[in-house]
């Protein structure tokens, strides 16, 4: 059991980092602890928990921005965002019963991970919605990027580096992002049986549509919850009204590829996109699991080749964009990484082991291997912020 | 004489001039640069024309590989590259320096593939802004960044300055609707970031090259999302008796939840100039919202009737639905001339800080009692949904002390924009405009975390060197890069 500390100001938090690049001694950066498994292993003795920074600093609805401190629960941002009608638009995944964690997840572990819901394809990403930082670097220098607006191009987007770099350059403190709106209401259009190259040319053809579709999944018959007969998604969201006019335009859009059904019931409409957004199909299952990101129409190829080659079960979030994967941790004997990885390089794209054993992890690279040039980059630029590589070494910078 | 310095010009390369251009004619194809004083003189400067110098020479790549190319001459013989699209940059982010090799992409003009299917569009980065809609509204779809320059503006000048528009509260600026790039880096080596899926794994390199003004690459094409059109818009005009009260409406629009998208604001001065040029049929009023929203006929109806309901609560002088799409032409074309118009009229000078929309109220009243002080009249048009404010500072540039006034005034606006919780720009760039601003709102420690990333990608400082930080902090970076 390591050591671990949990300083209530920047200050404090400056002074240990301090001390721990002095004595060149790796820390581990944890939120909530929920996604802590994902990335490659790590030898630290040492653990600085955000625990101490809790609370949302400010929040103003009618200028639709929210600041937060790093450790301050995002059960605790998004139930003050609820009050005001308000949301986070990028809709954070919970992947604590896919990854068997436990613990609260933070927004801070939200922005350290960039992972966003099924409305990536409509709002944006995580990164997107991210509109300002302060963090600490390795150097145990407290800096600041980006703002509380909305609109700033202030200097280099030092936001979008921090988003997303697992606590490898810097110990975030507060975060701060536009919201959206919440809508009035949801409802979904659903068609049962499509096989997946059918079921993407569906939701390219709702995407492509001008209803604002705020969610395209496909859930092949091995993925659904009673397993039978795949299911194809298309969310809409907004006022009664718009629900009234793009429901039933999109229905009948989508006729051309089958039966369309309406899904109004708002219990139905949440659970199922929680289901999606949260990759329940693959919780609580054994296997090792992938996320793989590639251009929509590529997304039946890939899952073919995957399904042919691994014995994967795959399902698609993101308009066929966004592969799933759960393939067993023995198959050719890196859980298909190399496979995965060769495929990709032919077609784009990239995928990352978001599930495996720490064996796996620390055998088979977790994040997509960049090009030598974007290697480079992104090791000095770690080097630069980290120069004694004391924050979360090795988990997803080397 | 303006406040802005640059600086000295190295001697040494100046006295290189022949071998510079003989090197680079030997890389390049015929044609491709240009070194007479009387030719490379038209590109002395771009949209912030108070400052002008003509760079040692001009090249126009056509290809990437042209792109590499003049990149390792450059680094080789260590000539700065002041990178430059179309040149209408406000905040002098492609003013060249005497020793420079000004590298223009006008010529990486093609757009190269539509794809519907994966709503995504492959463009050179030469292209206009305007040319990507262009190519895919006859599919029915359009690029959601639209910059008041977009018929001029090239993709790479907006993604070097990270650009919006009137448009972005809704669909957000460049970087949210870039999802890859071809780049050269500074020493020619070429690189391929992101593409047609989205979120690539590691560090978020993409959303770092988005808005760093040309300083860590030359970005030579780009994938971009494409969007659906809507099935129509329709805005409608709002008049109020003043500034203040124009600013609180657009607080408690957001807040009730309709996210329309556009919010644009203008106040007496900005509306006249704008109705002559455009004859919108704006209102004569002192304050001027422009709201557009979007959807089916039944779905703007309801919208607008929310957004009426709460413009009503602040006493409106008029509110006036646009009643066809001539009409939204005429009100869209009136607020994207707004600077031509007022250029017609006065010099003037453009800021572009972003303030917290809670604030505008206050802003717009401090900018009217320092408008008094400095003796200087102030028209203001922004995009008041985001926050993002355009003052224009009228001057008369053939008054001596004029401009320098105008700057001052200028400056302590954007310092006002920072105290109150906003940036110095929100869509235009640092540029050399606001380069010495920068100490306003970033520590030393904050700008030596970006100048950190600059010493990565270009360890020389041979890419666009004398921008975007004051030329203080980056003297010693900048020195090295003396051969």
């Amino acid at each position: 059991m390591s050591a671990i500390a949990a300083p209530d100001s920047e200050e404090a938090l400056s002074g240990l980092i301090k001390d721990a690049a002095a004595r060149k001694a790796p820390i581990e950066i944890r939120g909530g602890g929920t996604r802590r498994d994902i990335g490659r292993p790590m030898q630290a003795e040492e653990t600085i928990s955000l625990d101490g920074l809790r609370g949302v600093t400010l929040y103003e609805p009618g200028a639709l921005t929210v600041i937060a401190q790093a450790g301050t629960p995002l059960a605790d941002v998004e139930a003050a965002l609820g009050a005001e009608g308000q949301r986070l638009a990028f809709e954070p995944p919970d992947w604590r019963a896919l990854l068997g964690s436990e613990g609260e997840p933070t927004i801070g572990g939200a922005v350290a991970t960039n992972f966003s819901g099924p409305r990536r394809i409509q709002t944006g990403a995580c990164r997107d919605s991210l509109i300002g930082v302060r963090f600490v670097d390795g150097s145990g220098e407290i800096l600041k990027n980006g703002g509380r607006v909305m609109k700033n191009v202030t200097g280099y987007d030092l936001v979008k580096l921090l988003c997303g770099s697992y606590g490898s350059l810097g110990v975030l403190t507060e975060v701060a992002f536009k919201v959206g709106p919440a809508p009035e209401s949801a409802v979904f259009l659903m068609m049962q049986g499509l096989d997946d190259a059918t079921a993407i040319a569906a939701l390219s053809a709702g995407l492509g549509s001008p209803y604002e579709v705020t969610g395209a999944a496909h859930l092949p018959e091995d993925c659904t919850p009673e397993g039978d007969g795949a299911v194809t998604m298309l969310r809409l969201e907004g006022f009664a009204e718009n629900m009234a006019h793009r429901g039933p335009a999109l229905r009948a859009l989508l006729s051309r590829f089958g039966a369309v059904e309406l899904i109004e019931d708002p219990a139905q409409v949440a659970s199922g996109w929680a289901f999606i957004r949260n990759v329940e199909p693959f919780a609580r299952t054994e296997g090792a699991v992938w996320r793989i990101s590639v251009k929509p129409t590529d997304g039946p190829i890939i899952g073919a080749r995957l399904r042919e080659s691994l014995g994967a079960r795959v399902f698609y979030d993101w308009g066929g964009g966004l592969v799933w994967a759960l393939v067993p941790e023995e198959a050719e004997g890196d859980a298909g990484a190399a496979l995965i990885r060769r495929e990709i390089a032919a077609l784009g794209g990239h995928a990352t082991l978001i599930r495996g054993s720490a064996s796996l992890r620390a055998a088979a690279p977790v994040f997509h291997p960049e090009p030598p040039a974007l290697a480079r980059l992104t090791a000095e630029i770690k080097a630069k912020f980290d120069p004694a590589g004391v924050l979360n070494p090795g988990r997803i910078v080397n | 004489m303006s406040t802005i310095a640059m600086p000295e010009p190295d001697a040494a390369l100046l006295s290189r001039r022949e071998e510079v251009v003989a090197e680079l004619n030997a890389a390049l194809p015929g044609g491709r640069v240009i070194s007479e004083l009387s030719e490379t003189r038209v590109y002395e400067c771009d949209a912030l024309t108070a400052y002008r110098c003509p760079p040692l020479a001009v090249v126009l790549p056509e290809t990437t590989e042209e792109v590499a190319a003049v990149m390792r001459v450059c680094s080789k013989l260590g000539v700065p590259v002041v990178p430059r699209g179309s040149g209408t940059s406000l905040a002098g982010g492609a003013l060249p320096t005497a020793d420079c090799v000004l590298l223009g992409v006008a010529r990486l003009n093609r757009i190269l593939d539509i794809d519907t299917e994966n709503r995504i569009a492959r463009v050179q980065t030469g292209v206009t802004n305007i040319s990507v809609t262009q190519a895919a509204e006859g599919d029915g779809f359009f690029y959601a960044p639209d910059p008041s320059s977009q018929l001029a503006c090239a993709i790479a000048g907006n993604i070097a300055m990270n650009s919006g528009g009137a448009h972005c509260l809704k669909y957000g600026v460049t970087t949210n609707n870039l999802l890859g790039v071809t780049a050269v880096l500074a020493d020619g080596e070429i690189v391929e970031i992101g593409g047609a899926h989205l979120d690539n794994g590691g560090l978020d390199l993409l959303g770092l090259l988005c808005g760093s003004e040309g300083q860590l690459a030359v970005i030579t094409e780009a994938t971009l999302r494409i969007l659906r059109a809507p099935e129509g818009a329709r805005p409608v005009l709002m008049g109020f008796s003043s500034n203040e009260v124009a600013g609180a409406c657009v607080a408690d629009i957001i807040k009730a939840g309709v996210l329309p998208v556009a919010i644009e604001f203008m106040d007496r001065p900005c509306i006249r100039a704008c109705e002559d040029f455009a004859q919108a049929g704006y209102p004569d009023v002192e304050a001027l919202l422009i709201v557009e929203v979007e959807g089916s006929e039944a779905e703007i109806d309801a919208q607008l009737a929310k957004i009426k309901a709460v413009a009503e609560r602040h006493d409106p002088i008029g509110y006036r639905e646009s009643q066809s799409a001539e009409e939204s032409a005429r009100i869209w074309k009136g607020r994207k001339s707004a600077f031509g118009a007022m250029g017609q009229l006065n010099d003037y000078m453009c800021l572009d800080g972003t303030i917290p929309v809670s604030q505008l109220p206050y802003v717009l009243r401090r900018i009217g009692e320092m408008s008094k002080e400095y003796g200087l009249d102030v028209a203001n048009v922004f995009h008041a949904g985001d926050g993002n404010m355009h003052p224009l500072i009228l001057f008369d540039a053939n008054k001596p002390g004029d401009l320098e006034t105008c700057e001052a005034f200028g400056a302590d606006i954007l310092k006002l924009c920072v105290e109150v919780g906003g940036c110095l720009t929100g869509e235009h760039g640092v540029g050399v405009e606001k380069r010495d601003l920068m100490t306003a709102q970033f520590t030393g420690p904050d700008l030596e975390s970006q100048m950190a990333v600059k010493d990565v990608f270009d360890p020389r400082w041979l890419l666009n060197p004398a921008k975007v930080f004051p030329l203080e902090a980056s003297a010693s970076r900048r020195g090295a890069s003396a051969v």
